[in-house]
């Protein structure tokens, strides 16, 4: 196994607060690693900072070796780094299907012009994004609403959405910001299933964070637990679950909330 | 069977631009008609521009500025560097295009109420600029501007001197005519080409575009460059028209209708903003008959329309279409 990713001393301060700090740690090829902690543990503040939707204050985000920390998040994508969204991030007036199509963005071969002038390699980028754009509803299971307009979906199927939109991209690794928040007991093994085959099917390394611990348990190769913006525990989830300091924090956890 | 319809529809526009028109306005001898259909001809090129950045989810209430622009780049180039007319309107159109790169850079950040708040300003910044600045002679603008020369290729005469013309009214229709259908035929093309998916995805969720590797800076960039060039050449022919440019030949009002010709005509369809150009122009002009309550019927009659048809005009055909 070779290391995808590198986060080494991420650090983020928002004015006085620290909301990560000083946090290190690394994802293996074709890992699923998770990322959790209680609320307001910087989890989220984190996945920004590994996406480059936010700049570090300190520290770098390494990409097979590449730093990828404080770039334009296109350039994180077009490198293979692509992140899912917590809430229904999806384009509201367009069908499943061509949500997914305008994702493939980054694989096309044909210029802007090209595609405008209707070139030949324009035509077959067209072609083989709309062929890929089947193979992932069939993926996804979304054959039955590949023609719905995306606002009118419902919750879950909003959520395979954005897994599919990240599909689209064909990423290396992919950023999933809390797959199985809002999901009952079935939707979640659902889910925890087909992130596996994310993984297993598609070779795809997953970066999730997640506050589901049994879904989290089941999932995960390995775990990184944050507490108030500081990494306090990693390994693998029957390591994580016998670590004092991890059942402290989660005990604590609220007392902390209310704190805030 | 969708090409067909197209195809169809296409027959049917140029035939009644390029045929109907000219001989409707023959029989009725309304010569005076070929004006007002070359300046709604005109308008609805500036207005395709705005239609652009409202496509990207920007409200661009700046057009004029760009009009004028375009009119005085021109205007300087025929009269000071002894240009041909036909070299200035690509000339003028990529330099507001140039222009609205730089301008667009810091105010393409902006979104909603506060990119359309510094646009609205741009039109007032370039009037000022033509009053203030020596080149363009201030208040007295730039007049006696000769009419379009020949345009001749390898000794082919492409396009006749207007001024030999005995009827250039007629020639400034065709021109007028032929560079909407091309205008809207690009709009058309880009809006159903992968750049028209992208920007549809910008205007749905910058977030989200970015995070599938769009280079949404760059993209806004483009398609506000590419409306301030339909921008451009539209305020190039209007002062080729009328042979002359002052600082008010664009004001903000005339930005300001830009915008609104895209809302009547509706914010959802390509040729939207010629049938809001259309409408506008000639429902104005029609209203000229109630007097000092010319406005406030206009206004109403605006504020209702936008009530009852928030999509637009065209959004009347779907309606028929949706109904079983």
């Amino acid at each position: 196994m070779s290391t995808i990713l590198e986060v080494k001393s991420a650090t983020k301060r928002f004015g006085g607060l620290t909301a990560v700090n000083n946090i290190s740690f690394d994802v293996q090829e074709r890992e699923i690693l998770s990322v959790i902690g209680p609320n307001g543990a910087g989890k989220s503040t984190l996945f920004k900072l590994i996406a480059s939707f936010l700049p570090t204050s300190s520290g770098e985000v390494f990409f097979r070796g590449e730093r990828i920390s404080n770039r334009a998040p296109h350039t994180v994508a077009r490198k293979g780094v692509v992140r899912t969204f917590q809430e229904t991030t999806i384009f509201r007036s367009m069908t499943v299907r061509e949500n997914i199509i305008v994702a493939h963005h980054l694989r096309s071969k044909a210029s802007l012009l090209g595609f405008f002038l209707g070139s030949r390699l324009a035509v077959a980028d067209e072609a083989a994004f709309a062929v890929s754009a089947d193979g992932i509803i069939d993926f996804l299971g979304m054959g039955a609403i590949r023609n719905e307009m995306a606002s009118n979906l419902p919750q879950g199927h909003l959520r395979a959405l954005g897994m599919a939109i990240g599909l689209a991209t064909q990423p290396a690794l992919l950023l999933l910001d809390e797959p199985f928040a809002g999901m009952n007991h079935d939707e979640t093994m659902h889910m925890v299933s087909l992130v596996r085959r994310l993984r297993d099917e598609r070779g795809i390394t997953v970066l999730l964070v997640e506050h589901d611990m049994p879904a989290v348990m089941k999932i995960s190769d390995r775990i990184v637990v944050l507490n108030f913006g500081e990494k306090i525990a990693q390994g693998t989830p029957a390591e994580i679950q016998n670590n004092p300091k991890v059942i402290e924090a989660y005990l604590g956890a609220e007392d902390a909330a209310i704190g805030m | 069977m969708k090409s067909t319809k197209h195809l169809v529809a296409l027959g049917v526009f140029l035939l009644a631009v390029f045929g109907v028109v000219p001989a409707a306005i023959a029989a009725t001898g309304r010569v005076d008609l070929y004006y007002t259909l070359t300046a709604v001809a005109l308008l609805s090129i500036a207005s395709a521009g705005v239609w652009l950045t409202f496509y990207i989810g920007r409200i661009n209430i700046g057009q004029g500025a760009y009009a004028l622009v375009g009119g005085y780049i021109s205007a300087l180039l025929i009269t000071k560097a002894d240009l041909s007319f036909w070299w200035t309107l690509p000339l003028s159109g990529i330099f507001c295009a140039g222009l609205a790169v730089l301008i667009g850079m810091p105010i393409l950040r902006l979104r909603g109420v506060y990119f359309a708040m510094v646009t609205l300003v741009l039109t007032e910044v370039s009037r000022l600029a033509a009053l203030a600045l020596p080149l363009t002679n201030g208040a007295k603008g730039i007049t006696s501007i000769r009419m379009p020369a020949e345009l001749a290729i390898f000794g082919w005469t492409l396009i006749p001197d207007f001024n030999t013309l005995e009827n250039p009214k007629l020639a400034f229709y065709w021109m007028a005519a032929t560079m909407m259908t091309v205008s809207y035929a690009v709009l058309w093309r880009i809006v159903n080409s992968r750049l028209g998916h992208l920007c549809r995805s910008l205007q749905q969720n910058e977030e989200l575009a970015s995070s599938i590797g769009v280079n949404i800076a760059r993209l806004r960039l483009l398609a506000y460059a590419i409306s301030s060039f339909f921008g451009g050449i539209a305020g190039a022919s209007f002062v080729a028209i009328s042979q002359s440019v002052y600082p008010s030949s664009f004001q903000t009002t005339d930005s300001v209708n830009f915008m609104l010709n895209c809302f009547l005509g509706g914010l959802g369809y390509v040729f939207g903003p010629m049938l809001g150009t259309l409408l506008l122009y000639f429902g104005w002009d029609l209203l000229f008959a109630t007097g000092k309550f010319q406005l406030l019927i206009y206004s109403s009659l605006m504020v209702a329309l936008m009530l009852l048809l928030p999509n637009g005009v065209l959004s009347l055909l779907d309606r028929k279409r949706d109904r079983p």
